[in-house]
């Protein structure tokens, strides 16, 4: 157990335990499903599974209030379940239909809901970025003591995108958190291959954004330290990065062919690094306890999928719908 | 109350930002440099570096954080130099402000107003004086407007913050010195205006050919042609209607527009007129665009690239009139 968490009384320790044991999970088997209903055509377009990477989301948004704002990017099932938008409407999305929680537009890589505050899924690499630091902007210049938090991925910190926002919410101070997702591949280029610096401590340094890294396939030393650098930034403490260390299980897409890294290595990350089996392991999670979080999630998934099935269609007629807002003639 | 142009954006922005807590401007020396063309020269004093903030030279940065800020209840209004920087932004202004409010499901929207210089006359060559407006007129999800009156050039910053969609104002930087009356003529912004009323030829124009225009048109009435001009004002949407009323009066279309002829506007209003007004003609319609090289630097070569009175006056003289 962590010495930071030793004041809480072990009841609630253990809920809480669960709770992020039960917040993976739901990731975890959405995702099987989601590629289950790709190859039977019931979801289409690109699909980019967040499996193996669900320690980061899930640890990064227990410290994140409701009005915080989040900014995710395409691969962003995670990040929504995380934040709490209902499983339904995530799968309904997926199936293009009218219940989905973008009303069917956006697809995979680009939830929204705004009554939860997540600014949406990004799949311009590196483009969520200037948005964020505007949502960071408008809550310094209203006086709002809140965090926008923003994911991006290794793909990013190569983009202008990333280095103009970094230098800016530093220049201007804002309540900024960066959440690197490093997985050590864009698309099919490993880091190694694109970054000529990968100390991201050293880099954000450059630009004075005091950055932490973290291993994100530990989900308690994810939201400790997201934790700090929420605290931090809504401290007025400006711009902080965090860099949660983390790798893919799957393809990029579901139309990747998987050629740039070995078997062996995706099996090695797989056998020995699974944020799942890690934390069970490491939280001495029972079988019985498992089961039970096993068919609670699996309850609500069917629920999701009966939810997508079930939603209408959007009436071809409203295709103009959106586009602009809607004026009194 | 006369005043220039440029004078009339920034009351159109003092008023604003005088008026609404929300609003603030935002771009590469808009603060204590004054405006690179003087068009923001004293705000910063009136309303402090929060509200008249200079961003560094991160186009798709500040634009992006307009497009954030918008989102989380500001109405920013962000200058961007000139439409050649704007370039930096086109992922900000292509994939995100025109596409959130789709993309959400009518979620969000981005009431977001971007102001920036388009136009040759200046002599600055091929990296600052190109009109790409007809770029942003071609995406769904923002809108384009460009003022040629100092009445206008105040209006449209105001009714511009007033729409809860991305708003993009093209200012011609020839106007800038333009001397005119202040006052509103209450024309909605997405209306076109009949500039001088005419009945032999409808000229359709906006921005800085509105006055070539009206000099070719001046020209023409010396030859007993009574030319009816038509200021566009907005470029997306397009007020068809007004421009198709003229020309079931006059039977007779150029079309004057100072972006390339490849992909232009003058392409889009000529095909529309052809879609919707094939009966009303008398003549081919014609238009005047921009001879497709990147903007030259010496003042002949500029002069031939871009549209005039005299190449409108001679355009019609071919027209049978």
């Amino acid at each position: 157990m962590s010495p930071a968490r030793t004041k809480v009384a072990p009841a609630l320790e253990r809920e809480h335990i669960l709770l992020l044991l039960r917040e993976m999970l739901r990731i975890r088997r959405f995702e099987e499903k989601a590629a289950e209903l790709y190859s039977l055509a019931k979801i289409r377009g690109f699909l980019h599974l967040y499996i193996g990477e669900e320690a980061v989301a899930v640890g990064a948004m227990q410290s994140l209030r409701e009005d915080d704002r989040i900014v995710a990017t395409y691969r962003d099932h995670g990040h929504a379940l995380a934040r709490g938008l209902p499983m339904g409407a995530l799968m309904a999305e997926m199936y293009g239909k009218t219940t989905g929680c973008s009303g069917g537009r956006g697809g995979s890589m680009h939830f929204f809901d705004a009554s939860r505050r997540f600014y949406g899924g990004y799949a311009i690499v590196g483009g969520g970025l200037p948005v964020a630091l505007g949502l960071a902007l408008a809550d310094a210049m209203q006086g709002n003591p809140l965090v926008t938090a923003c994911f991006f991925g290794d793909g990013a910190v190569v983009e202008g995108e990333f280095h103009e926002t970094m230098n800016l919410a530093a220049l201007w101070h804002l309540p900024l958190l960066f959440l690197y997702e490093n997985n050590l591949y864009a698309m099919g280029t490993a880091i190694e291959r694109s970054q000529a610096q990968l100390d991201m401590e050293l880099r954000a340094r450059g630009y004075g954004v005091p950055a932490e890294v973290v291993d994100g396939m530990d989900v308690l030393a994810v939201e400790k330290a997201v934790r700090r650098g929420v605290e931090a930034v809504r401290g007025g403490g400006g711009p902080h990065l965090v860099e949660l260390k983390t790798y893919r299980f799957r393809a990029h897409s579901l139309a990747d062919p998987d050629l740039y890294r070995t078997k062996e290595e995706v099996e090695q990350w797989r056998t020995t690094r699974d944020p799942i089996d890690l934390f069970v392991a490491q939280q001495q999670i029972d079988e019985a306890t498992l089961g039970e979080l096993e068919a609670a999630v699996n309850a609500e998934l069917d629920e999701a999928v009966a939810f997508a099935e079930a939603g209408p269609w959007e009436p071809v007629e409203t295709l103009e719908e959106h586009v602009t807002t809607p004026v009194a003639p | 109350m006369t005043t220039t142009f440029r004078e009339a954006i920034r009351a159109g922005m003092r008023e604003a930002l005088e008026g609404d807590p929300r609003v603030f401007l935002m771009g590469e020396d808009v603060g204590r440099y004054g405006g690179a063309f003087a068009v923001s020269m004293g705000l910063l004093e009136e309303f402090g570096p929060e509200r008249v903030r200079d961003a560094p030279l991160s186009e798709s940065a500040f634009v992006g954080a307009g497009i954030g800020a918008a989102l989380a209840g500001m109405r920013p209004i962000v200058e961007v130099m000139t439409i050649n920087f704007s370039m930096l932004a086109l992922d900000q202004i292509v994939n995100n402000a025109a596409t959130l409010r789709y993309m959400s499901g009518g979620q969000f929207s981005v009431p977001l107003v971007v102001r920036m210089t388009v136009g040759a006359g200046r002599q600055l060559a091929c990296q600052h004086a190109h009109s790409l407006e007809a770029w942003y007129a071609h995406v769904p999800g923002i809108k384009a407007v460009a003022p040629a009156t100092v009445a206008d050039a105040r209006a449209m910053v105001l009714a511009a913050l007033e729409d809860p969609d991305p708003v993009f104002i093209f200012e011609n930087a020839i106007l800038y010195p333009l001397e005119g009356e202040l006052e509103d003529g209450g024309l909605p912004l997405y209306r076109a205006a009949v500039r001088r009323a005419g009945t032999d030829v409808t000229l359709a124009t906006y921005g800085g050919s509105v006055g070539k225009a009206l000099e070719a048109a001046e020209q023409l009435a010396a030859e007993g042609v009574e030319a009816e001009v038509i200021d566009l004002r907005s470029l997306r949407p397009l007020d068809m209607d007004t421009v198709l009323e003229s020309i079931a009066k006059t039977h007779r279309v150029v079309v004057v527009d100072e972006g390339w002829r490849t992909g232009s506007l003058a392409g889009e209003i000529g095909m529309q007129i052809a879609e919707r007004g094939f009966d009303l003609l008398d003549w081919p319609p014609q238009r005047i665009c921009s001879v497709e090289v990147p903007m030259p630097y010496a003042k002949h070569l500029e002069d031939a690239a871009i549209p005039n009175a005299e190449r409108i006056v001679a355009t019609v003289r071919e027209m049978a009139i």
